[in-house]
């Protein structure tokens, strides 16, 4: 597997929180962004959003891992270091 | 309050839904009739919110055995198989589900909860790999989360997804547990078992581990579960299962042919500190699992019973899961619908149970109907009726003609 960017991974994670969120459809997103707080996502919500973004990037997440997933920052850098082995 | 802080949301969710003078979870059964009836509020009340399957709970031949073996081995155990010593009611059991099963190796546990918490915490080690079905069970998540291997969730009855999972763990030495359901115990579904099997099979070190709760007694031709149904049970490594569900009691067990099977006894935790079951309880599910053997009329009535109930309400307008099964669940618009519908429904007599977030992802909201092999033809036509009546009480069909529903 060849090296992904940040860059590359931040915009995908966007789009799918995007379709997730509760919060109306305005809200911007950030690396700070909270799923939880900000977003209003309950925790199997974000286990099946979750599920979107190891199918777009063909990873898995493991649980352990998940449950340290705060922000849209964790999410992107989890999947940048899991998707870049 | 300090202490329980972080389940907040639990409470303002449970306050407000008291706030609309509802409390699902405060339902008392003043007295039970039979295993379709009982006095709720001071009202006779059909239930179509069990796992009775096949209405064993007050099968004569199981209450007797069940009030015999009191009287002859005492009211309980007072202690766990490993400490204290197995009575031989548990070990009449075992070897009779083994039978059952046509399996080598069969274990008792005191719940089905603490069946799963053992196998899965227990099988899959330090360097393995634990592939859950999205849907599991609480007690198939609490196991991996008891156990140490890595743990893995694959999208809801999708063997291409778990495939893909187990592509990419080709080069990773451990075992691969993968964990399925035979019947869902929410949506009524089944695993696509036949094609998980196939996956499998790709891959070297993987084991299937098969829990048959809301399926034993209910599929198969002799009631062995969906892994009779399909024909795959061979390719079964372990089968997981409870007496709480068609066999009317309480307790849980695992069978499976493995020769390491064995050294489970000195080394699963779940099963080796806790006390094991009644001698009592054992007696009666002993008999269950003959009766579930020698009269699959049982098993035909459920599954007419689930034709009819599913039809009618199909007919009416409901919406339903898409599978017919013993479980058939209705989708309601939303959560203050939802919870209007079953209290209303309860005070119309019937009683079904009602399933939301946070149990539910994305704000699903599901009245869950269960159908018994001893429900009768007229009983079950009272329900349909009544969840007509309820529906339009709380304007559930105009809602639902607008499809304003949280999920699709
Ligand atoms: C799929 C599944 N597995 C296991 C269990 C646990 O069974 P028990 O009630 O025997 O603890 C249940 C039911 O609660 C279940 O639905």
């Amino acid at each position: 597997m060849s090296t992904l960017q940040i860059s590359q991974v931040f915009p995908k994670v966007i789009a799918i929180l995007q379709r997730y969120n509760k919060s109306g459809s305005n809200v911007h997103i950030s690396m700070q962004t909270d799923l939880s707080s900000d977003l209003n996502l309950d925790s199997l919500t974000v286990m099946d959003l979750i599920m979107d973004l190891e199918q777009e990037f063909n990873i898995s997440i493991p649980m352990n891992v998940m449950s340290e997933i705060k922000t849209a920052g964790d999410l992107t850098s989890t999947i940048t270091k899991l998707a870049s082995v | 309050m300090a202490l329980l802080k972080r389940f907040q949301t639990v409470r303002r969710q449970y306050e407000h839904m008291k706030s609309l003078g509802v409390d699902p979870f405060g339902i008392k059964m003043e007295k039970l009739l039979s295993p379709t009836e009982a006095i709720i509020n001071g009202r006779k009340t059909i239930l179509i919110g069990t796992n009775n399957y096949l209405g064993l709970t007050f099968d004569p031949r199981c209450q007797a055995a069940s009030a015999e073996t009191a009287y002859l081995s005492g009211t309980g155990t007072t202690g766990s198989r490993i400490a204290n010593g197995s009575y031989a009611e548990h070990t009449t059991l075992e070897s009779d589900l083994a039978d059952f099963y046509g399996k080598k190796q069969a274990m008792v546990f005191s719940t089905g909860y603490q069946a799963n918490l053992g196998i899965i915490s227990t099988i899959a080690g330090p360097d393995d790999f634990l592939l859950l079905d999205a849907d599991s069970h609480a007690s198939i998540y609490d196991g991996a989360k008891l156990g140490t291997a890595t743990v893995i969730r694959f999208r809801h009855n999708d063997p291409n997804d778990l495939d893909r999972r187990l592509n990419a763990l080709q080069d990773k030495p451990g075992n691969k547990i993968i964990v399925l359901e035979g019947i869902y115990s929410m949506l009524g579904d089944k695993a696509p078992l036949t094609d998980f099997v196939a996956v499998k099979k790709k891959y070297a070190n993987a084991y299937i581990v098969l829990d048959e709760a809301h399926s034993m007694g209910v599929l198969g031709q002799t009631g062995r579960g969906l892994c009779q149904e399909e024909n795959v049970e061979a390719d079964i490594d372990f089968i997981v299962g409870t007496f709480s569900k068609s066999l009317g009691a309480v307790g849980g067990f695992c069978v499976s042919d493995s020769p390491e099977f064995d050294l489970l006894r000195l080394v699963c935790r779940p099963y080796m500190f806790t006390a094991s079951l009644p001698p009592a309880t054992i007696a009666s599910v002993k008999t269950a699992l003959r009766i579930i053997q020698q009269e699959p009329q049982l098993r035909y009535r459920l599954w007419q019973n689930v034709e009819f109930f599913y039809n009618q309400l199909a007919q009416l307008g409901f919406r339903l899961g898409k599978n017919k099964s013993p479980v058939v669940p209705i989708y309601l618009p939303n959560v203050e619908v939802g919870t209007l519908f079953w209290q209303n429904l309860l005070k119309n007599g019937v009683y079904a149970n009602i399933v939301m977030p946070p149990a539910t992802p994305m704000g699903t909201v599901l009245l869950r109907c269960s159908i018994c092999s001893a429900h009768e033809r007229q009983q079950l036509q009272k329900v349909v009726d009544i969840l007509k009546k309820t529906a339009e009480e709380v304007g559930y069909f105009a809602i639902h003609t607008q499809q304003k529903f949280a999920v699709a």
